[in-house]
């Protein structure tokens, strides 16, 4: 019926030239089933459908093959009879140009249909009033059903609206898109000139579920047919006359969602927002059109209809098609002739995107096949510079500034282009088409919002990484805090011991005490070794950390098969859950490393043990140890310094002479430092009359190897953590990492078990010298 | 089959910048021809030259710059600049003068800023602009006399003679009308101004025919829609109102109508405010860019020591648009108000 409505319009706009009519002078022809029809599992927007049948089934035309993995996910069915012959990945038309998992069916030529009837015959109605607007949905999602306007939202999630107790509706007006603004694609004129009856049947079933009012029909004037068409199947089917088919002006692009609905009811979409606020829901007459199959006929979506057009076709029509037919059989249909720079556009002119390789299958929302000439389709010439002319700002319906953008873009002054809202742009091209220097804005401000995505998840990550690191000081500070109460109480209870010992010795009378007092002092720390209170409690945390991730793990997946069982309300709880467990795994190799840093220390207090014994003080700055140290220190810096020369040298760089009396000068201090160093461990040495020459040497290689086991176990535990990060973001580096930790394992091994040996050797030298 | 990819939109309007480079120098033509018509052949002489040293200068800077020459040289924006210097300049001004004006238009205004698009000042203005203030004698005296000033035209030859070989401009020049208004009114009564020669009984002494040639030539850059109304109408409103409620007694000060069709108003106008790059772009922000000119062109005009003001209340004004772009962001759709600067808002 067609309604008195007001009119509205978009600011800018563009009128690029319609190209329709070379697609529509034949009618929808059923295109013949292809040698093989390939599935991908996402052809929607939300969660890719989960395979529920084998390779090397027999499947019916119609049967479902993937059901759908959560809310937002629609099914997939057979689009006819045949074979499942493979379930993998393969390239999938996106414009990311990606590889997706695809189910591959063989058809068998048959044909045949699984069984399916009407929801009325099903539920035993005879009115579509009858059936309750959850059963209508239900069998909507069923039928795997999604936006078929391009963007391919799961249409039961947008029909999902919940009324308020007495049963009203908060949607006012349901909006039918059949505006079909791009140049060139004419699938939906063509359904609305054919299947009007099955549209406004569709339209009907959505009224119903949704208890709207009013049904707006939007359709450009340039299609009088669809209109004549609507109008008469409107007449016999829409008595209450809620539908009216609205003739709008020809101008692109219309038919976007957000100003379809400015120009029917003169209101806005908020940004960030969807119509929903508004009490509109938005659809497709092509999603219209597959509602009636499905509730009527209990039709699964798996077929569409597509235009195959441009001048590369001798005979550009449209095609009912099945899904997961590939380009190229289309194409072939339609008379494609080979080109010189051959392009195949999957969408419109103004916001298609260019397949890759024409093997690539039909998917739910592909409207159009676009096989351009190069003479009707110019590859872009080299942009010019930006004239700032403002042609684009008067043609952007979304009255963004797209030079401003385009500035802020190339320049990546992220923030002043989200400033400008660049998240409000809708991509339609309209700026580009007009831009007299040929600059592919688009492209840039794709480019910009896919860093400013990019951006925000690296700074929520950065933000975690700071929350933990600052907890984990905190921790470790609190730790030191426990440390230090807890060895003075030990220490306390040490004197106190001592002094009953002490007590108790006088008491006894015995002067023959058998543990010498050497060898008194150096066995507590050995006793204390195997027994370090802050080790074990550290390794009970470990255990509770432990147990807490086995807890939250299993929460998690309880979680996750509620939200797959459609539970939305889960999602926000995996989150939590999936934060928490990381968080616990984090704390857990926390613990490990200060479990290991303890194990390390404490391994070294023997060690330690023995150097007291051995020789001065460690803390005493001319200690041999330190003194070696500096000795190596700098040679090490004359090493390196060497080097540099040499490369210089080699480089003919100025910087030899500079270099040179460097070196001259680092010689010097290793000279010093090792005289230093000879001097100190000479004069201990010859005072020391127990200890003898071997055992000095064998302490000093000690000290090495404990020092080259020190860098090593850093080295691991960097490796370790370089290795967790990569696994947690599941990197591919992880393999490499992996061997590079084992390797560092392997070296630190080697060390450890030298310096064990020495230790051998040493601990003997001292036990001879001790019992000497 | 492999194809080849490239990203959308796939089509593209016809315009290019070439296009209206060329089509905003073709409709400074009528202009061309009636200031041709009645000043002589000075005019013509400049803007070739201006328009050669243009192209000459912007291949020899894109050559260093080691820029593809005939690419960017294709555009025609060089083309255009020289056009606008030999339109501004007097019609008997020196060859030097326009070379120098030129040069520095192309390589300070507008290479060294990194050439086409990324200029903030409109070149061909901040040429005019130096020559103005260095040779104040030779840009304010060798204005040619008009025919309807009743002084015989300089021929081709005698234009020759002053422009390359110095001789003497005395014989065919003068003051402009609005220069030689202001100076008259302050101790004669308009009727009597207009019996001096520049008048000779016309309000505009033939400048109105100029005026009106640039104006068609304007109107056929809106019809091509290589324009939009906002800077003109702006500007001519905001001098018109300027030279109504401050000038409307003819007997104190310069009236509206010489206001507007003398001097370089409407080459002003149309031509060079609307120049693309160094304007304001926003809807609004070219209303209060074009306004802001007006007023500018009518303040410097009275109270300067200039005798036209265009370069620099253009100039003046090219200063102020990043910031009149940045405050007069239109609503987007979906959004309650409108952003303002370039601070990113807080709330969200
Ligand atoms: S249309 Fe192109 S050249 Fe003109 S302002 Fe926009 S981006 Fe710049
Ligand atoms: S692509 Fe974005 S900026 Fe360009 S016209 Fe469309 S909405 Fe405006």
């Amino acid at each position: 019926m067609t309604h008195q409505i007001q009119l509205h319009s978009f600011d800018g706009g563009i009128h690029p030239a319609e190209n329709k009519q070379q697609s529509t002078r034949t009618p929808i022809r059923p295109a013949p089933l292809p040698a093989l029809l390939t599935l991908p599992l996402g052809q929607h927007i939300g969660a890719p459908a989960v395979p529920c049948v084998a390779v090397g089934e027999r499947v019916l035309k119609g049967q479902l093959v993937a059901h759908a993995d959560g809310f937002v996910s629609v099914p997939l069915h057979a689009p006819t009879s045949g074979t499942v012959v493979a379930i993998e990945d393969r390239p999938v038309p996106h414009d990311s140009g990606l590889t997706a998992l695809c189910l591959i069916i063989e058809p068998d030529g048959q044909e045949q249909w699984i069984e399916h009837q009407s929801l009325l015959d099903e539920l035993g109605v005879t009115s579509l009033e009858d059936i309750a607007a959850s059963d209508l949905v239900e069998r909507i999602r069923g039928c795997g059903i999604a936006g078929m306007g391009g963007a391919g939202f799961p249409t039961a999630v947008k029909l999902a609206v919940k009324r308020d107790d007495n049963g009203n509706s908060p949607i006012n007006t349901l909006i039918i898109n059949g505006a079909e603004c791009e140049p060139y694609i004419t699938a939906d004129d063509m359904l609305m000139r054919e299947r009007a009856d099955e549209v406004i049947h569709g339209i009907r079933v959505l009224l119903h579920i949704l208890g709207a009012q009013r049904c707006l029909v939007g359709i450009e004037d340039n299609k009088p047919e669809a209109i004549a068409a609507l109008n008469n199947a409107c007449q016999s089917l829409d008595q209450s006359s809620q539908i009216s088919i609205v003739a709008i002006p020809t101008k692109y692009p219309s038919g976007g969602e957000k100003q379809l609905i400015q120009i029917l009811t003169g209101e806005e979409v908020p940004s960030g927002g969807i119509p929903a606020n508004l009490g509109i829901v938005c659809q497709n007459v092509g999603t219209a059109s597959a509602i009636y199959r499905a509730v009527y006929h209990g039709e699964p979506l798996i077929s569409r209809i597509t235009t195959v057009t441009g001048d590369a076709v001798s005979d550009p029509g449209n095609w009912d098609v099945m899904l997961g037919t590939p380009a190229s059989h289309l194409l072939q249909l339609s008379g494609y002739q080979p080109q010189p720079l051959p392009r195949v556009i999957m969408g419109g002119p103004m916001m298609g995107f260019t397949l890759p390789d024409d093997s690539l299958p039909l998917v739910k929302t592909s409207n159009c096949l676009l096989a351009p000439s190069v003479t009707e389709m110019p590859v872009n010439e080299a942009a010019m510079a930006c004239i700032r002319c403002g042609m684009c700002t008067l043609a952007c319906p979304a009255q963004l500034l797209p030079q401003q953008l385009y500035w802020f873009s190339k320049a990546e002054e992220f923030d002043k282009a989200e400033q400008h809202n660049l998240f409000d742009c809708i991509e339609c091209g309209a700026c580009s088409y007009v831009c007299p220097s040929q600059i592919p804005l688009v492209q840039y401000y794709r480019h910009a919002k896919g860093a400013i995505r990019e951006e925000r998840a690296a700074h929520q990550k950065s933000e975690q990484a700071r929350e933990r690191f600052e907890r984990r000081l905190a921790r470790q500070e609190r730790e030191a805090a426990e440390k230090e109460a807890k060895r003075k109480a030990r220490a306390e209870a040490a004197a106190l011991a001592a002094a009953n010992k002490k007590a108790a010795a006088a008491a006894e009378n015995s002067a023959s005490a058998t543990p010498a007092a050497s060898g008194g002092s150096s066995s507590s720390p050995v006793a204390a070794a195997l027994t370090s209170p802050a080790l074990e409690k550290l390794q009970k945390q470990l255990t509770a950390a432990q147990t807490a991730i086995s807890k939250t793990k299993e929460k998690l997946s309880a979680a996750q098969q509620a939200l797959s069982a459609g539970d939305e309300d889960q999602q926000t709880k995996v989150a939590a859950l999936e934060s928490a467990l990381v968080k616990a795994q984090t704390r857990m190799k926390d613990l490990a490393k200060d479990i290991a840093a303890e194990k390390k220390a404490l391994k070294a207090q023997p060690a330690a043990a023995t150097d007291t014994a051995a020789g001065p003080d460690k803390g005493d700055p001319n200690s041999p140890e330190r003194l070696q140290r500096k000795w190596e220190t700098a040679q090490a810096r004359l090493d390196a310094a060497i080097k540099r020369l040499e490369e210089a040298k080699a480089q003919g760089l100025d910087t030899v002479a500079a270099l040179e009396t460097g070196i001259v000068k680092q010689q010097q201090r290793v000279d010093e430092a090792k005289a230093a160093w000879q001097a100190v461990t000479g004069a201990p040495v010859a005072t020391n009359t127990d200890s003898t020459e071997p055992s000095s040497q064998s302490s000093a290689e000690a000290d090495a190897v404990r020092k080259k086991i020190r860098a090593a176990q850093d080295r691991l535990n960097k490796a370790q953590e370089r290795l967790a990060m990569a696994r947690e973001q599941q990197l591919d580096t992880v393999d490499a990492l992996t061997l590079g930790v084992n390797k560092q394992q392997d070296k630190l091994n080697a060390l450890t078990q030298q310096l064990a040996e020495l230790e051998q050797t040493a601990s003997q030298t001292t036990t001879t010298s001790g019992t000497d | 089959m492999a194809l080849m990819t490239l990203s959308s939109p796939h089509a593209h309007g016809n315009n290019s910048t070439q296009k209206v480079m060329l089509t905003v120098t073709l409709a400074t033509l009528p202009g061309l021809a009636v200031m041709t018509a009645l000043f002589g052949f000075g005019t013509l002489i400049n803007v070739v030259l201006a328009a050669l040293f243009a192209i000459a200068t912007e291949a020899l800077i894109l050559r260093i710059r080691q820029r593809p020459v005939m690419f960017f040289l294709k555009d025609n924006s060089a083309l255009l600049t020289g056009v606008l210097i030999g339109l501004a300049l007097p019609p008997l001004a020196p060859w030097w003068i326009t070379l120098v004006a030129t040069a520095f238009a192309i390589i300070f205004a507008k290479q060294l800023y990194g050439g086409m698009g990324n200029n903030p000042f409109n070149p061909a203005m901040i040429g005019y602009a130096l020559v103005l203030i260095s040779f104040p004698l030779q840009m304010t005296t060798n204005w040619a006399l008009s025919s309807q000033m009743g002084a015989s035209v300089a021929g081709l030859g005698d234009a020759l003679s002053v422009i390359f070989a110095g001789g003497s401009a005395d014989a065919f020049s003068g003051a402009t009308p609005l220069d030689t208004y202001k100076h008259l009114i302050s101790n004669k009564t308009a009727t009597e101004v207009l019996t001096d020669t520049t008048f000779n009984g016309w309000l505009n002494g033939g400048w109105e025919w100029v005026n009106l040639a640039f104006l068609a030539g304007g109107l056929v850059l809106l019809w091509r829609r290589i324009i939009t109304w906002h800077i003109p109408v702006a500007m001519l409103a905001g001098l018109s109102l300027c030279s109504l409620i401050l000038g409307w007694d003819a007997d104190m000060y310069t009236p509206a109508s010489l206001h507007l069709l003398s001097g370089a108003t409407m080459l002003g106008a149309f031509f060079i405010a609307t120049d693309p790059v160094s304007a304001a772009t926003t809807p609004l922000g070219k209303l209060i860019y074009g306004a802001g000119i007006g007023i500018l062109l009518y303040i410097i005009r009275t109270w300067g020591s200039y005798p036209d003001a265009v370069a620099f209340a253009v100039l003046l004004m090219n200063f102020a648009a990043p910031f009149i772009d940045a405050y007069t962001q239109p609503r987007t759709y979906g959004h309650a108000k409108a952003n303002r600067g370039l601070k990113k808002p807080e709330a969200k």
